[in-house]
C-alpha cells in the first residue's frame, strides 16, 4: 500500500490546517454561507436534510487496518456509531456537526487520510478495481496509476473550479468491477507489444443523462499518462458548458460535439502540454509502484478447503472469489444482510473487518463501488475462521451479487435532493426475497436503488433499477431493466408507469418470475432479458 | 485591502479593451478577456500587451485559470489580473496558474490572503508559478 512521505503528509496537514481556518472565518461570520459552501464541498462537507455530512476519501478503495481501526473511531466520537460506504469507495457520516469537522480532519491526517476533493466540482476520489492486486486477469495493478493521478489532481490549480464535478476509474482488467465506462474518464491500463499504455473512454457519466463513454484513445504510452489526462481535462474546462447544471458534465461536452471532434481538441491541446514536462520521470513511477508491490504470499500452502460445513460451503461458493496467488482467495464481506442499511457498519463491525485484515489478509482492505467490503488475500486454509469471525459480527451474508445484495443511495432518509426514500425499499425487496435457496437460483442480479434522478445509486446500470421520482408530492418508484457496470456496460430501460413503495416490490417480484419461467441453461436475468427482449416484461409488469 | 499586485513594475494606467475590439484595431496595450472568449486568440499579439485583464464574473466559472496557464506557456510575461468575483480561497490556484494581480469585487482581508499564500509549502504537479512539484523533490 501507498505510504505518505514527508511531502504527501505535510500537503494532508496543511489542509487540515486551511480547513480548521475556514470553518472559523464562517462561525465568526466572515464568510456567507454562499462562499462557504464551495470551500466546505471541496472538503466533502455537505449540508444534509438533518445535519452535516462529511464524506471521506478512500482512495481507490484501499486502505489497511489502522486506517479502518481510524473510520470506526470518527463513527464512534462524532456520529451515531456507524458509517456508509458508498458507490464511489469512499465512507459518509450523516450526523457530524460543523465545530468538529476540523477535529475529525485532523484524526484522519494521522492515519494519512483526508476528505480532499470529496466533492465540490473538482476531480473526485479517484475509483478502481476492488480486485485490485489480486486478480488474475489484470494486466498489472492499477491503483499505482490512481495514486500517480490522486496526486496529479490533488488541488489541481487550473482544474479546481470545473464546470462539474469530475470522476475517473481506472481498471486493468477486460472484467470491468468498476462501471468504468461510466465515469467521466474511464482508463483502462493495456499492454501492447510488451509495452503498458492506456485506453482512455472519456464522456461516461450517469445522473438525467446516462452515458457510456466512448473510446477516445486507445493506447496512451503510459510516460504520457498525466499529459494525456490534463489535455482531456482542459479541453473540457473551457468547453464544458456552464450556463446549465443539467448539462455541465463531461458527457454532454463529447456527445454535443462528437466523439471525433473531442479527439481532435485533446490530441491538439495534448501535443501542446506534452511539452510543458508535466509527466514525473520514471523514478517516481518505479517509487509510487514499489509501495504496491504483491505481499509476502506463502508458496506451496494448501489450496483446498474443507467444505464440510453447509452454511459455510454457501458463503465460499457466493463470496469468495479466485486469486492470483495458489493458495489464496479474495473474500467479499456483504455489508448487506437482510434488513440492512445497504453500505452501512457500524464502529464495532467495522473495527472487526480491521482486525480479520490485520490477521488474515495481510492488513488490506477494499471498499467496492457496490458498497461491500473486500478482504483482498486470505490464505484459503483461513478461511473457515475468517467466516466464522464474520458471523460472529454478523457479517456473513452469502449473497454476492445476487437480488438482496442492493446497492442503495441515503435517499430521503438523509438527502436534501431526494424524491422518495431507498433505504427502506432496498430492505423490503431484501425481505420479499429473504429465502436464500431462491436468491441463489436467481442468480447475479444486480438491483441498484436511487432516489432521484442524480443516480448516486447507479439505478441506470442496474439488470434492475429503480429510481424514486416525485408524483403530485407522494413518492413513487419508476422500474428500469437491462443496465449493466460491467464490461458490457449498458443503460437500463424503464418499464413504464411508476409504482407505490409496495407497488414495486411487486412489480421486482413479476419481472423476477417471468425470468424464471423464461430462462434457457444457465442463463443470468440480464442475458435472459437480452435475448427475449423488453416486452415479455413489460407485458408481465403491467399485464 | 483592496486590489492585489504581485509585480515591481508600475501598474499601467490604461483601460483594458474587450478582446474584439482589441484584434479589430489596435494600438490598445492592455486587454479584457470574458470567460467564453479563447485566450489563443492573443498569442499572436502578447509582444505588445503589457495587461491581460481575466473577468471572472461569478467564482464558480473556472475557464480563467486554463486562459491564464495557456498566456503563460506562451510565453506572456506582462500583468495578468484576475478581475471580479475573486475570493481569497481561490488566490493560491490563481496564482499557480500565472494570474499577478487581482481586482476583487469585494476587498479582500490582507491577513487572511498572506496565510493563505503561505499555507502550503508543497504542491503536486507543475502549473504555471516556478513551484517544484514534490515529484521533482523526491528525485532531484
Ligand atoms: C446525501 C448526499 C448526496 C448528495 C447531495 C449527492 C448529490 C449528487 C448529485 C447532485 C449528483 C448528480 C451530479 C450530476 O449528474 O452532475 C450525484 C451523482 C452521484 N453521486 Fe451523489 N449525492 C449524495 C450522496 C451520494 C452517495 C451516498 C453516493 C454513493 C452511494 C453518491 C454517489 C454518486 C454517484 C455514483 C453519482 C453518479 C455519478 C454520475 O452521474 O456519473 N452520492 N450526487
Ligand atoms: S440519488 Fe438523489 S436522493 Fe440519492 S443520494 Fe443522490 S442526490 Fe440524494
Amino acid at each position: 500500500m501507498y505510504k505518505y512521505d514527508q511531502y504527501d503528509q505535510a500537503i494532508v496537514d496543511a489542509r487540515v490546517d486551511e480547513f480548521r481556518d475556514q470553518v472559523r472565518r464562517r462561525m465568526a461570520g466572515e464568510m456567507t454561507e454562499d462562499q462557504f459552501k464551495p470551500l466546505r464541498l471541496m472538503n466533502g462537507l455537505y449540508l444534509q436534510l438533518h445535519a452535516y455530512m462529511l464524506r471521506v476519501a478512500i482512495p481507490y478503495g484501499t486502505l489497511d487496518s489502522r486506517q479502518m481501526h481510524m473510520l470506526a473511531h470518527i463513527a464512534r466520537k462524532y456520529d451515531r456509531d456507524y458509517g456508509h460506504f458508498t458507490t464511489r469507495q469512499n465512507i459518509q457520516y450523516n450526523w457530524i456537526k460543523l465545530e468538529d469537522a476540523g477535529d475529525i480532519l485532523a484524526d484522519l491526517a494521522t492515519v494519512e487520510m483526508h476528505a480532499i476533493q470529496t466533492s465540490g466540482n473538482c476531480i473526485r476520489n479517484i475509483s478502481s478495481d476492488q480486485y485490485a492486486g489480486a486478480a488474475a486477469d489484470e494486466v498489472t495493478d492499477p491503483r499505482p496509476w490512481a495514486e500517480l493521478l490522486r496526486q496529479w489532481s490533488t488541488f489541481h490549480p487550473e482544474f479546481s473550479y470545473l464546470p462539474r464535478k469530475f470522476k475517473i476509474a481506472v481498471i486493468a482488467s477486460d472484467e470491468d468491477r468498476a462501471a468504468m465506462r461510466l465515469h467521466d474518464i474511464g482508463i483502462q491500463l493495456v499492454e501492447r507489444e510488451g509495452k503498458l499504455g492506456a485506453a482512455f473512454y472519456v464522456g461516461g457519466g450517469m445522473g438525467r443523462t446516462p452515458m457510456i463513454a466512448p473510446l477516445i484513445k486507445d493506447f496512451v504510452p503510459i510516460e504520457d499518462f498525466l499529459s494525456y489526462s490534463e489535455a482531456c481535462l482542459r479541453v473540457y474546462n473551457r468547453y464544458g458548458r456552464r450556463d446549465n447544471i443539467y448539462k455541465a458534465r463531461i458527457k454532454i461536452l463529447v456527445h454535443e460535439i462528437g466523439a471525433d471532434e473531442y479527439r481532435r481538441q485533446v490530441e491538439e491541446e495534448f501535443a501542446h502540454v506534452k511539452t510543458l514536462g508535466i509527466d514525473p520521470p520514471v523514478a517516481e513511477l518505479e517509487r509510487i509502484t514499489a509501495f504496491f508491490a504483491p505481499p509476502a504470499f506463502e508458496a506451496g500452502i494448501t489450496d483446498s478447503v474443507d467444505r464440510s460445513d453447509p452454511d459455510f460451503a454457501v458463503w465460499l461458493d457466493q463470496n469468495v472469489k479466485a486469486h492470483k496467488q495458489a493458495g489464496y482467495a479474495i473474500v467479499n464481506i456483504s455489508l448487506k444482510k437482510t434488513g440492512d442499511i445497504p453500505g452501512d457498519a457500524s464502529s464495532a463491525q467495522i473495527d472487526v473487518m480491521a482486525d480479520i485484515a490485520k490477521d488474515y489478509s495481510f492488513d488490506e482492505l477494499r471498499v467496492t463501488h457496490a458498497q461491500n467490503i473486500v478482504l483482498p488475500h486470505v490464505a484459503k486454509r483461513d478461511l473457515y475462521a475468517v467466516w466464522q469471525k464474520l458471523v460472529e459480527a454478523d457479517l456473513a451474508a452469502a449473497n454476492l451479487d445476487l437480488i438482496s445484495d442492493i446497492i442503495a443511495c441515503p435517499g430521503l432518509d438523509y438527502c436534501s435532493l431526494a424524491n422518495a426514500r431507498s433505504i427502506p425499499v432496498a430492505q423490503k425487496i431484501a425481505k420479499r426475497f429473504a429465502d436464500p435457496a431462491r436468491q441463489r437460483d436467481l442468480g447475479e442480479l444486480k438491483l441498484k436503488i436511487s432516489g432521484c434522478i442524480n443516480a448516486c445509486g447507479h439505478h441506470h446500470a442496474g439488470h434492475i433499477g429503480i429510481l424514486g421520482v416525485d408524483k403530485k408530492g407522494t413518492e413513487n418508484y419508476q422500474l428500469s431493466l437491462g443496465g449493466s457496470g460491467a464490461e458490457d456496460t449498458s443503460i437500463g430501460k424503464i418499464t413504464g408507469p411508476g409504482f407505490d413503495e409496495d407497488g414495486i416490490v411487486d412489480a421486482v417480484e413479476r419481472v423476477t418470475d417471468k425470468y424464471i419461467q423464461l430462462r434457457e441453461g444457465d442463463e443470468r436475468f440480464l442475458d435472459t432479458y437480452r435475448r427475449v427482449g423488453f416486452d415479455p416484461f413489460k407485458e408481465a409488469i403491467y399485464g | 485591502m483592496g486590489n492585489l499586485r504581485f509585480r515591481d513594475d508600475a501598474a499601467l494606467d490604461q483601460p483594458a479593451v474587450a478582446l474584439s475590439a482589441f484584434l479589430d484595431q489596435s494600438n490598445a496595450t492592455a486587454v479584457r478577456l470574458e470567460p467564453g472568449e479563447d485566450a489563443r486568440l492573443l498569442i499572436p499579439h502578447l509582444d505588445r500587451i503589457a495587461l491581460i485583464e481575466v473577468a471572472f464574473p461569478k467564482f464558480r466559472d473556472g475557464r480563467g485559470y486554463s486562459a491564464a496557464r495557456i498566456l503563460r506557456e506562451a510565453g506572456y510575461a506582462g500583468e495578468l489580473r484576475a478581475q471580479g468575483d475573486v475570493l481569497v480561497d481561490q488566490i493560491r490556484e490563481m496564482r499557480r496558474c500565472g494570474f499577478d494581480s487581482f481586482v476583487p469585487d469585494k476587498p479582500l482581508d490582507a491577513a487572511v490572503v498572506k496565510t493563505t499564500l503561505e499555507r502550503y509549502d508543497n504542491v503536486y504537479q507543475r502549473a504555471a508559478d516556478a513551484a517544484v512539484p514534490v515529484w521533482k523533490l523526491r528525485h532531484g
